[in-house]
């Protein structure tokens, strides 16, 4: 910063002074960050609060549930017991009838990952102003955020309408699926968290599609070029990276363990 | 902010801080004058000091409406057996053959919380000082993103406009207690208030989320990037750093509510079970299973309870500042201030479950939290003693600012002592849900944040509107509130310490407590009385901004930036450049000084005859 004109005004007989200047010492910004990536930051700790929120809520639910004690390949679903992941998600699509225990959300969770890739591809390319390649791996990233989206529409559409047989329900009457009243898995409280949380963490996923199709659409009339940086594409970035990251959570609560 | 270099009217601000300016007004024509239209300087403004003046009024117009609602359920208590058909006209139907219809006492209490809690002490305080302060403060020309904290604003209207509505609803507001939890205000055929009532609280409660967090980011980036040159953390004034860790408080605490409000959304609206499990209402038991009541309170208190603190922290730093200011001493053990805060944040956040000892919770997890508790006594105990230290044998000047400071450490202290009681698992079981809670966080909390309120707005007043508010009616006012606010809240001690429960319409049904019935009647008398004594002030305040005597610019011979800029500061704050910052913000009657204060944006070369050893170095 320019000082030498100033100094010279000062009341007579002073010395030179300037104030301190070291880090934390203000007049710059700390964290070498943009206020806009402090703020994108901020935001994704206080979002990481209300996702540990319902995490908390799974935890505790699931932990107020009896677990299947019996041996895994005895299990049927009861309205008794926490279900075991393994039965319940593992189907595929256009592979009807085969047990492939997690095989499509492992591919799903493959793609969000691939995702978080193209989308760190496209922010260094932005890093070095070039719009094609920024152009390009957004569009990757859109085509694989959608396809996580789409898949877990099929999920949950699988979800919903239930496995062949069914299951006898305390009334007597055979129900299929699930919905937030009813659970042919298990507890009525699996389905209602299933739902919810993957809903929430759905909605996260389109929102970040939305923001990645804002981006791509600036950055192709040139706005960020005008602009004369790709910042916004970088707290686009971190928004999916949380959202991602999120997701390896969510995936282990649901179906790992 | 790229416009930082200095210029030289920034360095005569300097040492002309205590000398009225001429030339500034001229200055602010050249640099600040955009032709906007009226709409987007006054009403869709992202100017942070227009901002804070509609967190304020808005705030003030929920306190009106906040008190309102505790003198009707104070008529009730007091003279639980007399009419109040003279009501009917304001009321209408919830008074059903002269009396108070128990249903619409629950909505009272219940809107009573929420609005004093949330919309006048959360909103109406945090966002007035922490936006008005905070860019003036640190030297800024505004909050990192003027939009952003527009929109804080206007999500915080949308919500009150819902809150406001829900009064006007058939079957009422929401009535579960302002901690709703379920399953009575899950399930509405419970009672009328669980109905499109709670819908609404929801609803207007996430809105209310929305606002608090984008006015949250905006407060904490703004205090790391935008402070000015010289302006390390440790030369922050204390009001800045009580808005600082104010923010984070609600950052991390406020979407934990939000959770727990959608997942009561889903319980009450789409038919999930999180939170219910094995009710019997009317004789039918409902489908809902697996859930647990418990789960919210948890949720619930997590926000509920580092909430208090984002009430108190931002009094506890105003406080400091005027404390300092009007005892011209700098404030006792400066570090120690700011440790204590810290402190108190942090434990904010690992002392929840104390609300919930009798909740059947494992007492052995009630005595982790009720340890964590108490520990929160020693920061509280710093502070307490620092403010008392800063007012020893200080040149004290009695302004209606100090007085309510003052005030606001009386009440902290007696407010504060009886939370030791209660953070005791052993002794909470007794006074659980009696007035003697209520007495404890209506002082510690209610009143001596509202303390912090008044005092704020009497001393930055002139800052805001360029006048200076009256200091007789600023004395009425603070001592029929001082008196009041002790009148009503030591009997209720008593009357909670016999078992008097809390959120009971009547109590003539119990013989143990007609005993009280004086002094209940003695409650709601002085309760009342103090509620129309804030008219004095609202008089004063409205009256002030437009025939108030003319301020200059730094009429409290104070240190911080704030009073370096004009007397009403334009849009950027500061005409010229902004000043640049050399001292902490407590150099008050320094021996060898030429005045009693010498402002942060004074060089040490300036100071020569009053400089400390190791500040010679820095000339």
């Amino acid at each position: 910063m320019s000082t030498t004109s100033t100094t010279q005004t000062l009341s007579p007989s002073t010395s030179h002074e300037e104030p301190r200047s070291g880090t934390w010492d203000g007049g710059n910004e700390p964290f070498k960050a943009s206020y806009g990536k402090l703020m994108m930051w901020f935001f994704l700790l206080s979002d990481a609060f209300t996702f540990a929120a319902f995490l908390t809520t799974y935890g505790l639910v699931r932990h107020r549930h009896l677990a299947y004690t019996g041996d895994h390949k005895d299990f049927v679903f009861s309205t008794a017991y926490w279900p075991i992941p393994d039965h319940v998600f593992n189907s595929f699509p256009g592979l009807h009838g085969m047990n492939l225990p997690l095989a499509f959300v492992a591919l799903m969770t493959m793609i969000l990952i691939f995702s978080s890739v193209t989308m760190v591809l496209a922010v260094e390319a932005g890093h070095r102003m070039d719009k094609a390649d920024v152009q390009k791996w957004l569009l990757w990233t859109l085509l694989f955020g959608a396809t996580f989206v789409s898949c877990q529409a099929w999920e949950w559409t699988h979800f919903i309408h239930g496995t062949d047989a069914g299951t006898k329900m305390l009334d007597g009457t055979t129900f299929f699926g699930a919905n937030l009243h009813m659970n042919q898995y298990g507890p009525v409280l699996f389905a209602d968290l299933f739902f919810f949380i993957t809903g929430f963490h759905g909605t996260h996923v389109f929102s970040g599609l939305c923001l990645l199709a804002y981006c791509f659409i600036a950055t192709t009339n040139g706005t960020f070029e005008k602009r004369g940086h790709y910042e916004m594409i970088e707290k686009v970035g971190l928004y999916w990276h949380f959202v991602d990251l999120v997701w390896v959570f969510v995936f282990t609560f649901f179906y790992l363990v | 902010m790229a416009a930082n270099i200095p210029t030289n009217s920034q360095v005569q601000g300097g040492i002309g801080a205590a000398v009225p300016h001429t030339g500034h007004d001229e200055h602010h024509d050249e640099h600040d004058h955009h032709d906007q239209h009226w709409l987007f300087k006054y009403v869709f403004s992202q100017d942070h000091k227009v901002i804070a003046k509609q967190f304020l009024i808005t705030g003030i117009f929920w306190a009106i409406l906040g008190g309102t609602l505790s003198s009707l359920f104070r008529l009730q208590l007091g003279w639980p057996e007399s009419t109040m058909e003279w009501l009917t006209p304001f009321l209408g139907k919830w008074i059903e053959a002269g009396k108070l219809n128990p249903e619409f006492y629950l909505a009272l209490v219940t809107m009573h919380g929420t609005i004093m809690v949330f919309f006048v002490l959360t909103a109406g305080l945090s966002g007035t000082f922490s936006n008005f302060l905070i860019p003036l403060q640190v030297g800024a020309r505004d909050m990192a993103s003027g939009f952003m904290n527009m929109l804080s604003y206007w999500f915080f209207f949308l919500s009150s406009v819902i809150m406001f509505t829900s009064l006007f609803l058939e079957t009422g507001p929401a009535s579960a207690g302002w901690t709703i939890y379920p399953p009575l205000s899950a399930l509405p055929q419970a009672i009328p208030g669980s109905g499109m009532g709670m819908t609404l609280w929801l609803v207007s409660m996430a809105l209310f989320i929305v606002s608090q967090l984008l006015g949250g980011v905006n407060y904490i980036t703004t205090v790391i990037n935008l402070r000015t040159r010289g302006m390390s953390m440790s030369k922050l004034p204390l009001t800045i750093w009580a808005f600082f860790l104010t923010a984070i408080l609600g950052l991390l605490s406020f979407p934990v509510l939000f959770s727990a409000a959608l997942l009561l959304i889903f319980d009450r609206s789409f038919g999930t079970s999180f939170f219910l499990s094995d009710i019997y209402i009317a004789g039918q038991a409902l489908p809902n299973v697996g859930g647990s009541p418990i789960l919210f309170q948890h949720l619930f208190w997590f926000l509920g309870h580092p909430e208090v603190y984002i009430v108190i922290m931002p009094a506890m730093g105003m406080v400091s500042e005027i404390l300092a200011t009007n005892s011209r001493k700098p404030i006792f053990g400066y570090r120690a201030m700011i440790g204590s805060l810290m402190g108190i944040s942090l434990l904010s956040f690992v002392v929840w479950a104390h609300h919930m000892f009798i909740t059947g919770m494992n007492p052995f997890l009630g005595s982790v939290f009720m340890f964590l508790t108490l520990i929160i006594a020693v920061p509280s105990a710093v502070k307490t003693f620092n403010w008392l230290a800063t007012l020893w044998r200080g040149n004290i000047r009695f302004t209606t600012a100090m007085m309510f400071s003052i005030g606001f450490v009386s009440l902290f202290i007696s407010g504060g002592l009886t939370g030791i009681i209660l953070g005791n698992a052993a002794l909470d079981i007794q006074m659980h849900n009696t007035y003697f809670v209520v007495a404890h966080f209506h002082l510690v909390m209610g009143s001596s944040a509202f303390f912090g309120l008044f005092a704020g707005v009497y001393h930055w007043f002139p800052k805001m509107f360029g006048r200076m508010m009256d200091e007789k009616l600023g004395y009425i006012h603070f001592w029929l509130t001082f008196l009041g606010v002790y009148l009503v809240f030591l009997p209720m001690h008593y009357v909670g310490i016999a078992g008097f429960p809390r959120r009971y319409y009547a109590w003539t049904g119990f013989d143990t407590f007609s005993q009280f019935a004086d002094l209940n009647k003695f409650i709601s008398v002085a309760a009342i009385l103090a509620f129309f004594a804030q008219f004095v002030f609202i008089i004063n305040f409205f009256y002030s901004i437009f025939r108030g005597r003319r301020a200059t610019e730094n009429p409290w011979n104070s240190t911080t930036l704030e009073w370096t800029t004009p007397v009403v500061p334009g849009h950027g704050n500061w005409p010229g450049a902004i000043p640049a910052v050399y001292r902490w913000p407590y150099d008050y009657s320094k021996p060898g000084a030429e005045q009693d204060f010498i402002p942060q944006n004074v060089p040490y070369s300036q100071t020569q005859s009053s400089n400390l050893p190791y500040e010679r170095e820095m000339e």
